[in-house]
């Protein structure tokens, strides 16, 4: 193996390796950049064909300096703790539910952030250190080092002290995710916060401003508030993009209705520091999109859920001529997930036109090794993959939105049915009886097959699961009339 | 001669009510029968059957109740900070249960109305196969005819009476729900050491049916914080022949319920039968049993005594045999063919009267819509009783649907068949420090080319809202390969089910670790 660490022996390596197909000796068959859902299910999944792979892994600190472990962005500053502080919110609902049931305790009851972040953050590194020993036992290097691309099939590392390795490949598989987008605006990288600081935050938010749409903006505006935080969502214009409209709307109400206060078609043009401090005290000054009004506010922390862009740009994929979305920093890719360069993959966020997801990206790296070692054939299916949104009303969903459907099929083509329920379990604490709802559409040409199946309400992911499934089986309105329902659940409306 | 109904329908619970409501659509002339003779004890109830009155729905909110409960310690760790101490108290729950169910029985007579659909609250008995008598509370006489007639009307606990005092001293399901008072006589300290003040024993025997009352209501009983003990003659496990009663023939997925049941704080005596129930000077019940297993014969006391040891069809007076209407000489099941006909042609039934069916709400629902459709509207469409998932609400929930493991084996051979499974943690409990043991799933497919799959098992949190969509799936007949190829959705529990690799056939370490 080769381990230079000087500038000029790349060059040298680069003339020994060149282009050719010629069998070389690389140092390894595969090298993964990025250690989250779709890189390291790939590592685990080629070592188990006795290749001989690499996972390259590192996170570059956020501006206020947070930074975590292996894992990705699902483990440690997405998905899970996102879930596990969700949950928080709703044991706060169940706790005022609970009484209604002939739970009694004191009126008062509180909230302590650090508790439940400290929670959390041991939950994290528990599975920080798995992954650590995972890859360990299944013979999968890892280290944790900074890789670009500097040349055909080599890879330099630098890890936290500056010290550079170079390593040669096969094949590579590109999987470094996303990170926040910044609004570029004065005061937003010295003292505005994002997910990656959020759910590590050593002090509680306090009265918060979530700037943003998407689902990560209202997610986290959804826990805070449970929590019993003061929040405000500023919205440029719709919420969560690219999602049935219908329900986005649904669930915006929902959090008015609970407490959440939105201002509509503003966006920050500036953060200014009233006062430092855990939390300090932030003055927000916004911009009307449809005039000239300024709104202007205090907050003890402003959260900002604007997007994620792609970490493609500082890889060196220049080096090795991988084609990259110059707009948006996406690798397009073939139904294989390889990039324009033949040896040179990639699975996960980066990936575009298509789903950021974490079992999507886990599903394609594995299919991808499979294909690669053990001549397998499947490739990741991308259509019906199901998804939810865990908002205070969590809404799951699979196939087309409303919108979707009718443009792709035409309205006269397609059949909505719908329905709103009351879950049992909000009965007796008197919870709102007209807000969950579920909507299935249907392609009246093929046989009323279901192409797009919705539900908000309580536990939307267990519920839209099995619906999935069935998706994938060609379920028709016909096989969904003909099935019995459990009693009493949510899932049988 | 005309008969003054089209539709007569005797029983006004979920199969009855459906088809009346159903029949009503088509603008024919419809009447409900439905009359509750109150238990022994004396509860009795409105218009809806048992699943709203002392069935499905009391069950499911004190589920939620005792859930709550569970989401109280929980919520320590998620950091919400409660005062001790935490106390339940009975009368507030069974006011809130019992005022919606209320709620229910006046939907229900608001919606007969609006359908105008006659009720009685009578009840009805056979004088000749067109004509009914029916009988009020006081006494009142009143005689219905109609050329079609549904029986619907269900089943009622039974009582063990050939133990001294059963019949006097202990209650049923249909009794525990209406319960203004605890089953116990002082709340219950949370946290703290559970004092015998108040215990309650829930006896159940060999039948199935009775098996998931029993579990379920022992289960939201502890999670209130009863001290709560279950009585069984046996272990909780039947034969093979009701392929329709999920639980007994699942041994694994029964043991693990049971299994979590106990770690919970529910105390199970085994192989022990009652033999007497007396009352005490204290009004405690002094229940003395025989342990089978030590062949000793033992007893204490106890606040309460429930029986759970199986329901009886209400056929009793229903007049049955001076019609012709035939019944099973075993169970006093209705006997009914693929279109819910009786033996006699213009005499129906559905619901948990029925030979052969599901005692599950929605199954009679859709069979008594359906048998509307095809009385009034043209339609020839039989109901499919195959692969009908249900949900035991247990603290740990078991939800299933399709074929348990021993019926796969029994069907196809254990080499025809592969079973997938895998032991999980629900996300929500590692923060919370729950012990996730018990936390289960299997899938039973056929071995050959395409993997059908004939049965999905799964224990955890909220397993009804599991397993309705895969039931979808495996009405559509879904397979291994299409279900791997869906994806999951992360984090719930429901996506380790999309999964499922590990066979039990290759006594590989079945314990999901991290994505």
């Amino acid at each position: 193996s080769v381990q230079a660490h000087k500038e000029d022996k790349p060059q040298k390596l680069l003339e020994m390796n060149g282009h050719t197909s010629a069998p070389h000796s690389y140092d390894y068959d595969l090298i993964v950049i990025g250690g989250g859902s779709g890189g390291l299910a790939a590592a685990k999944e080629a070592a188990k064909y006795e290749k001989k792979v690499m996972v390259l892994d590192f996170v570059t600190p956020t501006p206020l300096g947070s930074s975590w472990g292996l894992g990705g962005t699902c483990v440690n500053v997405g998905c899970i703790p996102k879930k596990l502080m969700h949950q928080a919110a709703l044991l706060g609902q169940a706790l005022q539910d609970s009484r209604k049931f002939g739970w009694q305790f004191t009126e008062e009851v509180k909230h302590n952030w650090m508790t439940m972040t400290e929670s959390v953050q041991n939950y994290i590194g528990s599975l920080n250190w798995g992954y650590r020993v995972a890859l360990r036992e299944k013979k999968v290097t890892y280290e944790n080092a900074y890789g670009e691309f500097v040349g055909p099939h080599t890879v330099k590392a630098t890890n936290k002290r500056g010290v550079e390795k170079l390593y040669t490949a096969e094949k590579f598989l590109i999987a470094t995710g996303e990170r926040p987008r910044y609004l570029g605006i004065p005061g937003d990288k010295e003292y505005c916060i994002s997910s990656d600081d959020l759910f590590s935050l050593p002090y509680c938010p306090g009265k918060t401003l979530v700037v943003g749409a998407s689902y990560v903006a209202l997610e986290c505006a959804g826990f805070l508030a449970g929590l019993g935080l003061d929040v405000t969502v500023m919205v440029r214009s719709i919420l969560l993009r690219g999602f049935d409209q219908d329900i986005a709307n649904k669930i915006g109400e929902y959090m008015e209705e609970h407490g959440i206060n939105f201002i509509r078609e503003f966006v920050p043009i500036k953060v200014e520091q009233i006062e430092a401090g855990t939390p300090g005290r932030l003055k927000v000054t916004a911009k009307s999109t449809k005039g000239n009004q300024i709104f202007e506010g205090e907050y003890n922390t402003v959260l900002l859920a604007i997007g994620r862009d792609s970490c493609t740009r500082k890889i060196g994929l220049d080096k090795v001529g991988v084609k990259i979305n110059e707009k948006t920093g996406k690798i397009p890719v073939n139904d294989e997930e390889q990039t324009n360069v033949p040896y040179i993959y990639a699975v996960g966020d980066i990936l575009q036109d298509k789903l950021e997801l974490t079992p999507v990206a886990i599903q394609a790296g594995r299919l991808l090794v499979r294909r690669l070692y053990a001549g397998a054939t499947s490739k990741c299916d991308y259509v019906n993959v199901p998804t939810t949104v865990f908002t205070p009303l969590e809404y799951g969903a699979c196939g087309y939105s409303e919108e979707a459907a009718v443009e792709k099929f035409g309205e006269e083509n397609i059949e909505v049915y719908h329905s709103h329920f009351w879950p049992l379990e909000w009965t007796v604490p008197s919870r709102d009886n007209n807000k969950c709802y579920a909507k299935i559409i249907c392609n009246i040409q093929d046989n009323e097959r279901v192409i797009g199946f919705h539900v908000l309400g309580p536990n939307a992911g267990e519920v839209t699961q099995g619906f999935a499934a069935a998706i994938k089986c060609g379920l028709t309105k016909e096989q969904l009339d003909n099935t019995v329902g459990i009693h009493p659940v949510c899932a049988e409306v | 001669g005309k008969k003054e109904y089209d539709l007569l329908v005797i029983g006004g619970g979920s199969g009855g009510l459906a088809c009346a409501k159903e029949a009503a659509q088509f603008g024919r002339k419809v009447a409900v029968l439905d009359y509750v003779e109150p238990s022994p004890q004396g509860t009795k109830w409105g218009l809806g059957g048992t699943c709203v009155n002392v069935g499905c729905i009391p069950k499911k909110l004190m589920h939620q109740a005792a859930l709550l409960g569970s989401a109280l310690k929980d919520a320590r760790h998620y950091g919400w900070s409660i005062a001790q101490p935490v106390h339940h108290t009975w009368s507030v729950m069974a006011q809130a249960v019992q005022n919606y169910v209320k709620s229910l029985n006046w939907g229900h007579r608001v919606q007969l109305q609006d359908k105008k659909v006659k009720y009685f609250n009578m009840k009805g008995s056979f004088s000749d196969p067109y004509t009914i008598r029916g009988l009020t509370k006081a006494g009142k006489e009143t005689t219905v005819t109609a050329e079609n007639i549904v029986i619907a009307t269900g089943g009622r606990p039974k009582y063990p009476t050939h133990i001294a005092g059963a019949l006097e001293y202990g209650i049923t399901s249909d009794d525990l729900f209406w319960l203004k008072e605890s089953p116990g006589k002082t709340p219950l300290i949370y946290y703290s050491f559970i004092l015998h003040l108040y215990e309650i024993v829930v006896y159940i025997s060999l039948t199935d049916a009775s098996q998931d009352v029993s579990l379920e209501c022992a289960g939201f009983l502890t999670g209130i914080g009863l001290d709560t003990t279950v009585m069984m003659r046996s272990i909780p496990l039947r034969g093979f022949d009701q392929q329709y009663f999920f639980s007994p023939t699942e041994q694994q997925m029964a043991s693990l319920v049971t299994e979590h049941m106990e770690s919970y704080g529910t105390k199970f005596l085994k192989r022990c039968f009652p033999t007497k129930v007396e009352k005490l000077e204290s009004n405690r019940l002094q229940v003395t049993w025989k342990n089978t297993n030590l062949g000793t014969e033992e007893s204490e006391s106890f606040d309460t005594v429930m029986w759970a040891v199986g329901r009886a069809p209400d056929t009793g007076t229903l007049n049955l045999e001076a019609i012709g209407v035939k019944t099973n000489s075993e169970t006093g099941k209705i006997i009914v063919d693929a279109s819910e006909a009786t033996s006699v042609p213009h005499i129906y039934a559905v619901g948990d009267i029925t030979e052969g069916r599901p005692e599950l709400t929605p199954t009679a629902i859709a069979a008594g819509k359906l048998l509307a459709q095809r009385l009034f509207g043209q339609s020839s469409e039989l109901m499919d009783y195959d692969n009908v998932p249900t949900t035991v609400f247990t603290p740990l929930e078991y939800g299933c649907v399709g074929l348990s493991e021993e019926a796969a084996v029994q069907r196809y051979g254990s080499d025809n068949i592969e079973v997938y499974h895998a032991y999980y943690k629900p996300l929500e409990f590692t923060v919370a420090e729950r012990d996730a043991t018990q936390c289960y799933m299997k899938m039973v497919c056929l071995r050959e080319r395409e993997q059908r799959i004939l049965g999905l098992h799964f224990i955890g949190p909220n397993a009804g809202e599991v397993i309705q969509g895969f039931a979808l799936g495996i009405k559509c007949g879904a397979t291994y390969p299409q279900l791997m190829k869906t994806i999951g959705i992360h984090p719930t529990c429901a996506e380790e089910i999309t999964k499922l690799h590990i066979t039990k056939r290759s006594g590989l370490d079945a314990t999901v670790t991290g994505c």
